[in-house]
């Protein structure tokens, strides 16, 4: 596996130098309460992150996952609310998004049609039938155990910057240590020697995305228990969010590559986005914008270092043969 | 050896087969809507359908010219949204109504421009390529308006998505006039063979001496301009341009231009299908508005037909 940490580490730079201009231009962006609401924020991001990874190793990214957010925030709130134990709805959260992505998986590999495609479909599906079922209606005054989820900390550091961190950490050895990690990477980069080798590519991308919706399962918990109210747009956009945290941590969008290392710089630089444009008096409607400027510099980025790589392969085999 | 349904079928059927089908069907669902609700079948209310699906229409025209390369465009919602942002921006900074329209259509052409360039110079795919941009042209709607919307145009600009010729709503003719333009040009021209050629093998296509890069950016520019064509309709029927306005239209664009048997994969297409898959579209979304279904809540079936329409394009095809 090709590893580009000039990626990695460009996105590290790119991060100082916006330090260095907030320091110059709004020094209080520093202030250590700002730092850490910054990190809570980043948190369901670079769980949500790790998560579209997983799938957009196999080659197909998911980008019905602002849906599937909803669906878990208001199932889970319901819950809350109607009283059922918080481990239980702890539970439920994670087991609603691996169902739903266990139905992308299905008819990503059922149908053999493209990922972008059907997750376009069920987008609008999983929230329509979200909205027919709440018509439009938001969930109020959610159980302060419910909220301690996201509200609460453990030795001084708030719950959903545990929950992210624990959520790379043991991610980054699955794929680097477990049989099921390795076969991601090679079903991403090479789909037909990946069967060759006996891995089952469709059983591969379906487990990739049940992972990947238990995971926004997981992602969900870690926000939308920080607020007293589940509001009927909750997660709109949310796949952007992810995409771009992905794409920009240097992972190839039709597979075979990417790092955790990559997924944490990523949510870093898209969940401060917003926050720099508000200290430095520019209109946060921009964000968006700015998101997708991201998105292209990094796949322009990954097209010409492949071109230079190619190129050195090419000029060290004539150069041996 | 496998055969596929369509083999079995005599060749003018054969030939026809989607086009076929999509009529059948299509005529199924006015009886059943017909049936279900008397208001079904009135002028008023097909006149309704046909404002509702001028927009999707004009933009779909492109999209089947996209699709049928193999490329997508996912960005034209928010084209739309950044058109209807610029017309209102503009006029509200005094210039002429109808000198804003141009511009923005201009700008439609220009985001779509880019959207092929890029997908052409950077060999990245347009599902990427059109995925960030959908995010870069919403944002410029979003940070120009600053959430707000514009309103207060002059009265005759509200004839183009409000007005009546004769009988008939004005963005019919608009629709009708654009889709014979681009149906000659994909059926009828050496540009259209072309593109045809292009997206069921584009290697040969580049040994045949078709300029590949060339044509990918002049249909990508085409379905930009054209969603600037359909924001200044949209503008002008709801009479204000708001920064959101398009979101998840291409999901009812696509599914319009798959639906009418435009395969994915490319080199399979026709305006005739795109038209009837549109139809079928504005039938069932008008359907369950007389039914009381809340616009989100018909996401539903959207999504669920563009997931059925390509399967079971696949399937009639036997791949």
């Amino acid at each position: 596996m090709y590893v580009d940490r000039g990626r990695e580490i460009s996105i590290a730079v790119f991060l100082a130098v916006i330090g260095i201009v907030l320091l110059i231009f709004a020094p209080s962006f520093f202030r250590p309460g700002n730092l850490e609401n910054l990190l809570v924020n980043t948190s369901y991001v670079a769980i949500g992150s790790f998560g579209a990874m997983l799938a957009i190793l196999t080659g197909q990214p998911d980008i019905s996952v602002g849906s599937i957010l909803a669906v878990c925030a208001f199932a889970s709130g319901a819950m809350a609310v109607a009283g059922v134990p918080i481990p239980l709805v702890i539970v439920a959260a994670i087991a609603i998004g691996a169902a739903l992505g266990l139905v992308n998986g299905l008819l990503v590999t059922g149908l053999n049609i493209h990922a972008i495609i059907v997750t376009l479909g069920t987008l609008s599906i999983f929230r329509g039938a979200l909205l027919y079922f709440t018509g439009g209606a938001w969930i109020y005054d959610l159980p302060a155990g419910y909220r301690a989820i996201g509200l609460g900390s453990v030795l001084g550091i708030p719950n959903p910057v545990w929950i992210a961190a624990l959520t790379l950490l043991i991610g980054a050895w699955v794929l680097r240590n477990t049989a099921w990690g390795r076969a991601l990477y090679a079903v991403g980069s090479n789909t037909e020697a990946a069967r060759l080798s006996g891995i089952e590519p469709n059983r591969m991308l379906i487990s990739a995305f049940v992972a990947n919706g238990a995971l926004v399962g997981l992602a969900t918990l870690a926000l939308t228990t920080r607020f007293s109210t589940i509001q009927s747009n909750a997660g709109v956009g949310f796949e952007f969010l992810v995409i771009t945290a992905v794409v920009v941590g240097g992972a190839h969008i039709f597979g075979g590559s990417g790092t955790v290392v990559g997924v944490l710089l990523g949510s870093l630089l898209v969940g401060v986005t917003g926050t720099v444009l508000v200290f430095l008096e520019i209109s946060a409607f921009w964000e968006r914008t700015l998101h997708g400027v991201f998105i292209l510099l990094a796949v322009s980025y990954g097209v010409v270092s492949a071109r230079r790589r190619s190129a050195h392969t090419r000029s060290v085999a004539e150069e041996s043969a | 050896m496998t055969r596929s349904i369509s083999d079995r079928l005599p060749d003018w059927l054969q030939e026809n087969l989607v086009e076929a089908a999509l009529f059948v069907a299509l005529l199924v669902l006015i009886f059943v809507m017909s049936q279900l609700s008397p208001a079904f079948l009135t002028t008023r209310n097909l006149f309704n359908i046909i404002r509702f699906i001028a927009e999707i229409g004009i933009i779909s025209l492109g999209m089947t010219a996209v699709i049928l390369t193999g490329g997508i465009d996912l960005s034209v919602g928010s084209t739309l949204g950044m058109c209807g942002i610029i017309l209102g921006a503009l006029f509200a900074s005094g210039f002429n109504i109808w000198l804003a329209a141009l511009i923005a259509i201009g700008a439609g052409a220009l985001a779509g421009f880019l959207n092929g360039a890029i997908v052409v110079t950077t060999g990245v795919h347009s599902l990427v390529v059109t995925l960030a941009t959908l995010a870069i042209y919403r944002g410029i709607a979003l940070g120009i308006s600053q959430g707000d919307s514009y309103r207060g145009f002059p009265e005759a600009f509200f004839s183009l998505g409000q007005g009546y010729l004769g009988p008939v709503p004005v963005q019919l003719f608009i629709f009708l006039i654009l889709a014979i333009l681009v149906g000659i040009a994909l059926g009828r021209t050496t540009f259209g063979r072309a593109l045809y050629g292009l997206g069921h093998n584009e290697v040969a296509a580049r040994f045949s001496g078709v300029p590949v890069a060339r044509m990918k950016v002049a249909i990508f520019t085409l379905t930009g301009m054209l969603s600037g064509v359909a924001a200044i309709v949209f503008v002008s029927r709801v009479s204000s341009a708001r920064g959101d306005a398009g979101q998840l239209l291409e999901l009812d664009v696509i599914t319009a231009v798959v639906l009418g048997g435009t395969a994915l994969t490319g080199g399979r297409g026709t305006i005739l299908g795109t038209m009837l898959g549109l139809l079928i579209i504005g039938v069932v979304r008008n359907g369950l508005t007389l039914a009381f279904v809340p616009l989100e809540v018909q996401a539903v079936f959207v999504g669920s037909i563009l997931i059925v329409a390509v399967a079971i394009n696949r399937w009639l095809r036997g791949r």
